[in-house]
């Protein structure tokens, strides 16, 4: 009994996919092509290197958000990097497979909580504590940092473990009989030939904070000034698009599409250094 | 005749599965004693065992006593570090750890603190070459260790364990797929390390025990069915299963 013959299944499949991708393009088409003209109106310097916004005048430097974007990230990165690696080290090393199993998919659900909950926990819990402890508005870079910094840990963990995993046996028994700990082993093997998996999954960590908005939005203060402090209000470029896009018309839309180039070309570039890493890793094995 | 190893009712579970059955064992010191038998009888296990490598497998289980020089080793306080600087073991298909020639005969000594760069250098060429390895890897000891041939990489890990210089060396079949001119070059340095070590040698290769162990072993499904000098081992077994599997009648 055959309903659709191999060719017309395979038809089928080139045209599903076929349309995904064309998908992709065509949003990637429609930000370029919304927001390019803009960045060649209004020059890419001023654009880029100023840092007044002020739209109702007319005015649209994205500095002051590129750097808080680029501080958020930075931030995260502090927070949720070296938690992450040590906790995929942890897992993968320290406790039995079977338990590791176990933990693993739970804490990969992690990354399935909207980013609004943990926007509002950020809100509700510990901005409140940043404000209380250290001063300024609570809402603040160092709060936006901390969020993010957890809502990519799942990301960091999962990658990290995975290649972590993929280290032979043999090299961890080699080093074991050779009279090291499993510290020792880790810091002189496992780390080495678990490295570029590990870095991977650090950039997507990245790409997943550069990109992400509400959670920002609801923890960073959202005021555009160039932070002096950890403790300052920020606006993240992501932000500012989520912000002004429901009223924002004419140049001032434009100008938000081309925030959305910027922020298109930087994840790019995340994301194939991140896919570079990936595919050294496949080759080594 | 003092014994480096005092193996007493010695049993091992996988899971539920009994691995090894009564064991008891004297293992004298500055002797080879091979250990033959056939695949899945437990060798490796047993190897694994005397350094305290299994203690990875989560579901095993083990009974019994073995005492290093008198001490028990699985002793809770018997300190598992050290036993496996003195307990040195080359696996079965050994392969170099991800580094330098250099770097990996060096691993062992330099986690014992020893950074001297002519100590280590030397300990480098006196592994290697007592590994019969140095001829071939002296000019090119800075490239990875992964590069070398799989028999140039058995040597290897042989020089790294001496490196170590341990007072005992477990092998797990380190002369499978070696070609018989890397073979005689693995027996003649086991025939010279044995002045130094106790070694334990466990080999698929019945022929290999004989021509180098002082002592032999005979395995069985987890059961050591014989053991004795290897010249009685191999012209009269006492059991007929031993018989057997030397003759080549089964196994
Ligand atoms: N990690 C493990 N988990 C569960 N069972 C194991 C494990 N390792 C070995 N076994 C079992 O223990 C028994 C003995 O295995 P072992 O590796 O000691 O045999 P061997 O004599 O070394 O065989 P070979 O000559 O093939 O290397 C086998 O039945 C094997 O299935
Ligand atoms: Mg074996």
């Amino acid at each position: 009994m055959k309903l659709i013959s191999e060719k017309g299944v395979q038809r089928i499949l080139m045209l599903t996919a076929f349309s995904a991708i064309s998908a992709l393009l065509l949003i990637a088409l429609f930000i370029l092509s919304e927001g390019l003209p803009f960045i060649f109106k209004y020059g890419l310097k001023d654009f880029l290197f100023s840092s007044e916004w002020q739209p109702n005048l007319g005015k649209f430097g994205i500095f002051a958000m590129i750097v808080a974007s680029l501080w958020v990230t930075f931030g995260a990165m502090i927070v949720g990097a070296p938690l992450g690696v040590a906790c995929a080290f942890f897992l993968s090393e320290y406790v039995p497979r079977y338990i590791m199993r176990i933990i693993k998919p739970t804490i990969e659900l992690l990354a399935a909580i909207p980013s609004v909950v943990y926007g509002f926990i950020g809100v509700m819990v510990l901005a409140p504590i940043i404000r209380d402890n250290f001063g300024g508005p609570g809402l603040s870079l160092l709060s936006a940092s901390i969020i993010l910094g957890i809502m990519i840990l799942p990301t960091i963990i999962s990658i990290s473990i995975d290649s972590i995993l993929a280290v032979p046996q043999s090299y961890r028994e080699g080093s074991l009989a050779l009279g090291a700990t499993i510290w020792q082993t880790i810091t002189m093997v496992t780390i080495k030939a678990s490295k570029s998996g590990i870095i991977a999954s650090i950039i997507l960590g990245l790409g997943r904070a550069i990109g992400e908005t509400m959670a920002v939005i609801m923890v960073a203060g959202n005021s555009v000034n160039i932070p002096h402090s950890a403790l300052d209000s920020v606006r993240t470029l992501t932000a500012n698009i989520a912000l002004e896009m429901s009223y924002a018309t004419g140049l001032h839309r434009q100008a938000l599409f081309a925030t959305g180039v910027v922020l298109f070309v930087v994840i790019i570039i995340l994301n194939s250094i991140a896919s570079v890493a990936i595919r050294k890793r496949m080759v080594k094995k | 005749m003092n014994s480096k190893f005092q193996i007493q009712n010695l049993n091992f579970y996988f899971n539920s599965e009994k691995v090894l059955k009564e064991i008891n064992l004297e293992i004298p010191a500055n002797k080879i004693l091979g250990i033959i038998g056939p695949s899945g009888s437990g060798k490796t296990t047993f190897l694994r065992s005397l350094n305290r490598m299994n203690d990875f497998e989560i579901t095993s289980r083990i009974e019994g006593k073995i005492l290093l020089d008198g001490k028990d080793i699985y002793n809770s306080d018997f300190d598992v570090v050290a036993l496996r600087k003195k307990v040195g073991m080359v696996f079965a298909m050994p392969v170099a750890l991800p580094m330098s020639i250099y770097e990996n005969v060096v691993y062992g000594p330099k986690l014992d603190g020893i950074n001297d760069k002519n100590k280590l250098s030397e300990l480098v060429e006196k592994s290697l070459s007592a590994a019969y390895l140095w001829d071939e890897v002296k000019d090119r000891l800075k490239t990875s260790g992964m590069r070398l041939s799989g028999g140039q990489q058995q040597r290897l890990c042989l020089a790294r364990v001496l490196a170590m210089e341990p007072d005992v060396i477990l092998l797990d079949e380190p002369c499978s797929g070696l070609d018989p001119i890397s073979t005689a070059k693995i027996e003649d340095a086991l025939a010279q390390l044995k002045k130094e070590y106790t070694i334990i040698l466990v080999t698929n290769n019945t022929k290999q025990a004989a021509r180098v162990a002082d002592n032999t072993a005979f395995f069985l499904m987890g059961e050591m069915i014989e053991v004795g000098v290897t010249k009685q081992i191999f012209t009269s077994p006492q059991k007929s299963e031993t018989n057997d599997y030397i003759t080549g009648r089964f196994g």
